[in-house]
């Protein structure tokens, strides 16, 4: 093969420090690094080594969700493999698309690494396992029929004779893949299933050099940058004299949009960045803010002749019949995703005509394609190197800004790779937000209380209109911003929801389970029904369910194991919600308290997950964990507001994660019922917001339309004795 | 030239006083384990120890550093053995991992002056930031330590 940018071909990087010791790293710090002698790739997933090694290459990108393991083990089930041999290794995004897209998707999100990847990956291991065994066969001219494999070794049982995989290798890669594999029954699993530690956690608690910032290359300089605070506004100009005349200043880059500096450490960049004097062309939207979004919002929700999202019997003749008509309004702010790594990309412009990047990215391919254009060179010429992600939760999947300025930025700097990275401000201020959004419900109920009709108005930009325009249906109705509204398993004989699109200047983006916030409205406001009813949230929601939902199943379980129904210690009060998504059931039982000052505090939180299958429970677990504490800042005081056209939030002094002491205690109930694959990176946020906001209802009878609740005033309602309350 | 004591070693550096400890260590000195989150000593993935204590280094100016022994990451312990960075691979902890090396630093720290943390001094003391929520296995591996 053929290579224009042999991948091999790995950089050594040493930094010198201080008295003369060196640091020796390269990139990437996976196997690849390490691997030394000839290996054989069996196929593009596996490549083997003489010493029974075995590298499986990852086409998926990890940011802490353990897919760079899971997938791994879903390839070594089938292979047959040595667990304790194995590694993992990112594919090439340039080979990706040299060898005809041979590792499927890059693309890393939705929840969709393990659930649309384990089919062929488990196929690549078992192709691989036949065609090892059929290389041993040959070699010992016998049937493959009458040899087994454990752990690598292959045996032929007549005779007794043994060969590893490392020993056959090499024939087994120069036979022709087998066209059809049988793959196991994932009853039989002996690596996939168990909960394996992961690949990637010992370099990270080292301090490997894993991460995008981490990247560092012979005579490499830093670049920081200050974006339009308006979005959407121009460089109108820059005043870089005293800038120019700081310590360690190479570059002062200016672009449409942009002005970086380029230093030879960040902080000289970034100091210098300050001392610009610079003149922004704000644009349009340079007096928006958080009134006119709400204003463009609530035109949208009264517009007519909206396109509908779901239809199912006579909505409107169904309210007029009704015994009594609900009609409530729900609303959620911009907040952004706030990931811990900055983003960040290194660029390097080859005198060769080549351009090396590395990055957090959560598509590689995306990445290369934004370096290309951004370089002007094509497809083949560009190699994007991916890092590990110091966090994703969406931000690094679809908008690649960081890779278009980075390569803008070495454009400016031809030979000298620079690596680019956002303060916390610009990250704070240029994120991908999850969209602001109002949704009017109005329920028609009957005689009990059950509602025979639910008309639902979302008024929400549409983050596919920004990121993904040619994935827009024709009908303009985004699937992300009806999330669990057009897709609500309650058997409510009629049913419409209408999408009023409205996008504003804000760009939009896919936030931890995008359009999550409509399960908060829809859960919440079922449970007020329920309330009016007079019933049992959980019998009411199980009354409107199907035989065989699988959200049945969650919820059911869910409340056993919470004990749903038994008394609580004083002050606690329980909150119940379902919700799917991402082919996956959850179901969730919080347990809050409000204390005398009004302040919320979440004690417990059990999760019930039907994923269909699961193939490593305690990295499961872990993100069941995740979306707890990702969840518990936006429903706790996260929000991105408005003012001037620009984002008001700065840093984490005024845009807050949750803290140590504010884990709630964490059940993770895994209850997989096979015959389909779910995802486990953003259902569990699905039903947290509503279980927990009906549990503050049951504590203090108030109930929660709008998060985050810092600005609902809790003490003035809370309970002072025990109401009338049904958990 | 400034010279500080690093891991044990002796490091010459000619940066500015004022310079924050982490840009001289991740990009004067070549050790990047030690992160940037924020800036403003809010997130603490920057945690380093300063003659044993742990501190947060983005902000802390370089100058403030010498004559001290300054640990980072690197130079916890021989091949990432130290019983916390252990502790964490058994629990699982990371998930990300870009806030962990901060936690870790913290961690350590907290250990060395209260050996059984309860869990009040352990919420005291690990005010570091995870997006990701690894605070639960955090807890649980800090108590595992005390027990050992």
């Amino acid at each position: 093969m053929t290579s224009v940018v042999s991948r091999r071909d790995f950089l050594k990087a040493s930094a010198v420090l201080g008295g003369g010791f060196a640091l020796e790293f390269s990139f990437p710090v996976l196997s690849r690094a390490v691997s030394g002698g000839p290996s054989t790739e069996v196929n593009a997933w596996i490549v083997i080594h003489p010493d029974d090694r075995v590298v499986i290459r990852i086409a998926r990108s990890e940011m802490g969700q353990g897919t760079f393991t899971a997938l791994a083990q879903l390839v070594a089930e089938e292979l047959d493999c040595d667990w304790a041999r194995v590694s993992a290794e990112y594919a090439s995004p340039n080979e990706n698309f040299r060898r005809n897209h041979v590792w499927g998707a890059m693309s890393t999100g939705g929840s969709r690494g393990v659930r649309t990847s384990q089919d062929y990956v488990r196929k690549a291991g078992a192709s691989a396992r036949e065609m090892l065994v059929t290389a041993a066969a040959e070699q010992w001219r016998v049937p493959a029929a009458t040899c087994t494999v454990e752990r690598g070794v292959i045996t032929h049982h007549p005779s007794g004779r043994k060969l590893r995989y490392g020993q056959v290798a090499a024939a087994a890669a120069k036979l022709t893949p087998p066209k059809d594999v049988t793959l196991r029954d994932p009853k039989d699993w002996k690596i996939a299933g168990k909960p394996l530690h992961r690949l990637d956690i010992p370099d990270k608690v080292r301090g490997k050099p894993v991460f995008g910032v981490d990247v560092s290359l012979p005579g490499m300089l830093h670049a920081s940058i200050a974006q339009c605070p308006v979005f959407g506004g121009k460089l109108a100009s820059v005043d870089s004299r005293a800038a120019e005349q700081m310590r360690g200043v190479k570059k002062i880059v200016r672009e449409e949009s942009f002005v970086a500096v380029v230093a030879d450490s960040w902080w000289r960049a970034n100091e210098a960045l300050k001392a610009l004097v610079v003149q922004w062309d704000a644009g349009a939207y340079a007096h928006a803010d958080n009134a006119s979004v709400t204003a463009m919002l609530r035109e949208g929700l009264d517009a007519k002749n909206l396109p509908q999202a779901r239809k199912i019997g006579d909505t409107a003749a169904a309210l007029q019949g009704a015994v009594k008509v609900v009609e409530v309004e729900y609303h959620s702010p911009y907040i952004n995703h706030a990931t811990l790594e900055p983003q960040t990309c290194t660029a390097w412009l080859k005198p060769e005509g080549f351009l090396d990047v590395w990055t957090s990215t959560q598509d590689g391919e995306a990445s290369m394609i934004a370096a290309s254009a951004a370089s002007g060179l094509p497809l083949e010429k560009v190699e994007v190197h991916k890092m590990m992600l110091g966090g994703g939760f969406g931000r690094r999947g679809g908008p690649q800004d960081f890779v278009t300025q980075a390569v803008l930025i070495a454009r400016a700097m031809p030979g000298v790779p620079v690596k680019l990275m956002w303060s916390r401000t610009e990250d704070m201020q240029h994120g991908f937000y999850r969209p602001a959004s109002i949704v009017r419900m109005k329920a028609g109920l009957d005689e009990q209380g059950r509602p025979v009709a639910l008309h639902s108005t979302v008024a929400c930009p549409s983050i596919l209109k920004v990121l993904r325009p040619q994935a827009l249906p024709k009908d303009g109705v985004d699937p992300t911003a009806v999330r669990s509204l057009y897709d609500m398993p309650y058997t409510i004989p009629h049913q419409q929801v209408d999408y009023a699109m409205r996008n504003g200047h804000v760009p939009v983006g896919f936030w931890r389970a995008p359009g999550q916030q409509n399960a908060f409205y829809r859960e919440c406001f079922i449970d007020e029904l329920a309330a009016m009813a007079g019933q049992d949230p959980v019998a009411y929601r199980l009354a409107m369910l199907k035989a065989g939902d699988k959200n049945r199943l969650v919820l059911e379980a869910v409340t056993r194991a919470a004990g749903w129904g038994t008394p609580l210690p004083s002050g606690r009060y329980r909150g119940v919600a379902v919700a799917d998504g991402f082919d996956s059931f959850t179901a969730t039982v919080a347990e809050v308290s409000v204390d005398e000052k009004g302040e919320p505090r979440v004690h417990r939180v059990v999760i019930a997950i039907d994923s269909g299958y699961v193939v490593n429970p305690d990295t499961c677990r872990a993100q069941a964990e995740s979306n707890v504490i990702f969840g518990l800042g936006s429903i706790l005081y996260q929000e991105n507001n408005l003012k001037n056209g620009s984002i008001v939030e700065s840093n984490f002094n005024d845009f807050r994660l949750p803290q140590m002491a504010e884990m709630p205690v964490v059940e993770t109930l895994l209850v997989p019922t096979g015959g389909f694959w779910g995802g486990h990176g953003e259902p569990a946020i699905l039903a947290l917001a509503p279980a927990v906001c009906n549990a503050i209802f049951q504590a203090t009878g108030t109930r929660i339309r709008s998060l985050p609740l810092k600005h609902h005033d809790l003490q003035r309602h809370a309970r002072l004795g025990d109401l009338a309350g049904v958990a | 030239m400034l010279e500080l004591l690093i891991n044990g070693r002796v490091a010459r550096v000619d940066v500015e006083p004022e310079m924050p400890l982490l840009w001289v260590l991740r990009d004067h000195l070549g050790l990047p384990g030690t992160k940037y989150g924020c800036g403003i000593s809010a997130c603490g993935a920057c945690t380093v120890h300063l003659d044993g204590q742990a501190v947060r280094s983005c902000t802390l100016p370089v100058s403030a550093a010498q004559g001290k022994k300054i640990t980072t990451i690197e130079g916890l312990s021989k091949n990432g053995l130290h019983p916390v960075q252990k502790a964490w691979i058994e629990h699982e902890v990371p998930q990300c991992g870009y806030c962990q090396t901060g936690m870790i630093m913290t961690t350590v720290a907290l250990l060395e002056a209260h050996p059984h943390p309860t869990d009040a001094q352990i919420d005291e003391a690990v005010t570091n930031l995870c997006r990701c929520g690894t605070y639960a296995r955090v807890r649980k591996a800090i108590h595992a330590l005390a027990k050992s």
